[in-house]
């Protein structure tokens, strides 16, 4: 049979940053997948080296917008290894129920955009509608309901009041009810079963060579997490378990994604009723002429800074790197062997690297001709789980 | 983990490597910097990568005027400790072997610093550009510091 | 073709743009099509192809490798079309004007017509911009 190829991208109608997949495949099995990035490129780096340690944790904020909190959260680690300080410990708590929430809000996120894909728009939906809840109390406790602006290195730039304390507790409450019915939709649904479970698997060996990270390396067997092996912020004064399971399938991703929403609110909570009192900002005078390393543990992963200061008001090199660039990496392996169907799903499963086209097409190699667009995709996508609905 | 576990395999590790780090610098059981020559990257990344279980978390560039230094990260998650190891590349010849051999976790990795800061990787499968346009101009490396030296 | 003019102004489809930007922006697109805001109650539809859009919400910094497919993409817009800038980034460059490969802002590439500041405005603000939208599509409309 004729081998064709598939374009992804790079423009998606429902979201996310562009990507470019070109997916290579031979009747309905694919072969082969070429992934082409950089439609996103900022030059952050460069940007942070004109900028004083002050202002970097701002330009690092607005790397992502999702997870708009791990950026800064490691770029203040970062700041704060190499000039030798640590923040107050209340700030520490404050900056951990913050990063917390955006856990939450952000796997919330994602969860809806897979309900879409799979053609369960009802979960995308109350996915969104839930996730108003954290946006609402960081609207509260921030001022802006993304980009918080709340880190600087040194401590943080706003306290949570006392008075807001079981406001949110109570909100978390409301929460969790939310996340409870998520847990009992995605565990008890048959068809969501039949539908994820042994699609878009990656093998530990996979997770290994390729250095994944976040729920991609926790849903595969390997169990590693920032908050655990180098716990930063007030992480080791909580308690919380690692979610990990063992198939790596996109099921698994889901479950992994799902169970840590019930974490970060155990952490948030404990967090809010832990939390000493006392100042929550040191001034940062001087940045000594040395390195520092910070990682944070973001939603997708783990997120890692590095930085070189010659002794100057600004970093001589700003290193940034990203969990999903190592995750997006490994559809290259977990995508082939799929049906075109399971293909978008398998694209999604990453969670960054949504499949981001307003035409994905089938494309006949030789003739050029037209053979299938986005929508059919996501159709066919959502054709198979219906299939399955009748089955059961 | 306990700082004397942590220790214990950094201890392991620095005698092991002992005959090819030049420079060891420990900050904290948590920050290790190390510099080798350039000649023993492959060796000592495999050891690291293969032998110890570290986890490969990214390399950066850094343009010192009359060098290129990479650092490579390395993370033991168990002891949550991050190696980072320096090898200096002298300028012109911006040359060195690359990781991907090893593990495809630098693929892209060394595809990045490979247009950002113009350093050959030999041996690299598919050194082409990643982030910026396929046409952008030749030469022009954004993130050097030094550009005209 | 009054009637038609009439459903074409009260029902706008909307695409939108991603021309490197952090997602702030484009989540809150897509929230104001969730349950909050629902702004599909009032017709306004986010569509998959640009082919059946009435208004290009655009975000973004317009990065270097985007720029060529952003005018490929505005040039199959059907006419007329609105265009509408959404978040600091698209309308002035935000602090990314100092980077090497952005071509901020959007306006150098191709015409906008509401612009929305904010990072990221809030989905009231991208609302209020998309009614504006309206008023200039209903304008480009009349001059045809």
């Amino acid at each position: 049979m004729s081998k064709k190829i598939i374009p992804v991208g790079p423009y998606h109608p429902l979201q996310e940053e562009p990507e470019f997949f070109q997916l290579h495949v031979d009747g309905e099995r694919v072969v082969d997948i070429d992934i082409i990035i950089g439609y996103n490129h900022r030059g952050i780096e460069k940007l942070c080296e004109m900028r004083t340690f002050d202002q970097v944790v701002f330009v690092v904020e607005r790397i992502c917008g999702i997870c708009s909190i791990s950026h800064p959260s490691a770029s203040v680690n970062c700041i704060e290894d190499c000039a030798r300080v640590t923040a107050p410990l209340r700030a520490q708590y404050i900056r951990m129920i913050i990063a917390e929430l955006e856990r939450i809000h952000s796997h919330m996120l994602w969860l809806g955009l897979a309900g879409h894909f799979i053609g369960y728009n009802t979960v995308f939906m109350w996915a969104w509608k839930y996730r108003e809840i954290v946006l609402d109390i960081f609207e509260r406790i921030t001022g802006n309901r993304q980009s918080y602006a709340m880190f600087k290195p040194g401590g943080i730039r706003r306290d949570i009041k006392k008075e807001e304390v079981p406001k949110i507790i109570n909100e978390l409450g409301e929460l969790e009810r939310s996340l409870e019915m998520f847990r009992g939709a995605v565990l008890d649904d048959p068809v969501l079963h039949a539908r994820l479970k042994g699609v878009g698997i990656l093998t530990r060996e996979d997770v290994i060579t390729f250095s994944a990270v976040g729920p991609t390396a926790r849903a595969s067997g390997v169990a590693i997490d920032v908050r655990k092996d180098d716990p930063y912020f007030a992480y080791d004064k909580v308690d919380f378990d690692m979610i990990v399971t063992e198939n790596g399938d996109v099921f698994d991703k889901v479950i992994v994604r799902v169970l840590e929403m019930f974490e970060s609110v155990r952490i948030i909570k404990q967090g809010l009723t832990g939390m000493p009192d006392g100042p929550y900002d040191t001034p940062l005078k001087d940045m000594p002429p040395g390195e520092g390393v910070g990682r944070a543990e973001a939603p997708r992963g783990e997120v890692y800074h590095y930085l070189r200061s010659d002794g100057s008001n600004t970093p001589a090199r700003y290193k940034v790197r990203a969990p999903s660039f190592m995750n997006v990496a490994t559809n290259a392996v977990s995508a082939v062997g799929q049906s075109i169907a399971d293909a978008t799903l398998t694209l999604a499963a990453v969670d960054p690297c949504y499949c981001c086209t307003e035409r994905m097409q089938a494309v006949d190699y030789k003739t050029r001709k037209k053979v299938y667009n986005w929508s059919d995709l996501v159709r066919l996508s959502q054709e198979k789980t219906q299939q399955l609905k009748k089955k059961f | 983990m306990s700082n004397t576990a942590s220790q214990d395999i950094l201890t392991e590790v620095r005698e092991r490597l002992s005959a090819k780090v030049t420079q060891w610098d420990q900050i904290s059981g948590r920050r290790v910097y190390i510099r080798i020559e350039k000649g023993d990257l492959l060796e000592v990344a495999r050891y690291l990568f293969f032998e110890k279980g570290a986890r490969f978390c990214t390399a950066s560039g850094v343009d010192m005027r009359d060098a290129m230094e990479i650092v490579y990260h390395f993370s033991f998650d168990g002891i949550g400790c991050v190696l980072s190891m320096k090898v200096q590349i002298a300028k012109p010849a911006l040359e060195v072997e690359s990781l991907a051999q090893l593990f495809r976790a630098a693929e892209w990795v060394e595809r990045e610093i490979h247009e950002l800061l113009g350093i050959t990787f030999l041996h690299h499968p598919n050194l082409k550009h990643l982030l910026l346009d396929d046409d952008w101009p030749e030469g022009d490396y954004p993130l050097r510091r030094y550009p005209n030296e | 073709m009054s009637f038609l003019k009439k459903a074409l102004t009260k029902s706008p489809w909307v695409f939108h743009l991603s021309t490197g930007s952090c997602n702030n922006c484009d989540i809150e697109i897509i929230d104001c099509l969730t349950p909050r805001f629902d702004v599909e109650r009032f017709g306004v539809m986010l569509v998959g192809s640009i082919r059946h859009a009435d208004i290009i919400l655009i975000t973004g910094s317009m990065n270097k490798k985007s720029v060529k497919r952003v005018k490929v993409l505005y040039e199959q817009a059907p006419r007329p079309c609105a265009v509408v800038a959404c978040g600091t980034c698209s309308c002035g460059g935000h602090f990314f004007r100092d980077s090497y490969n952005t071509d901020t802002p959007v306006s150098k590439t191709i015409p906008v017509d509401v612009y929305i500041p904010g990072c990221p405005p809030k989905p009231e603000a991208l609302i209020a911009g998309i009614v504006k939208a309206l008023g200039k599509l209903d304008e480009k409309r009349k001059n045809r």
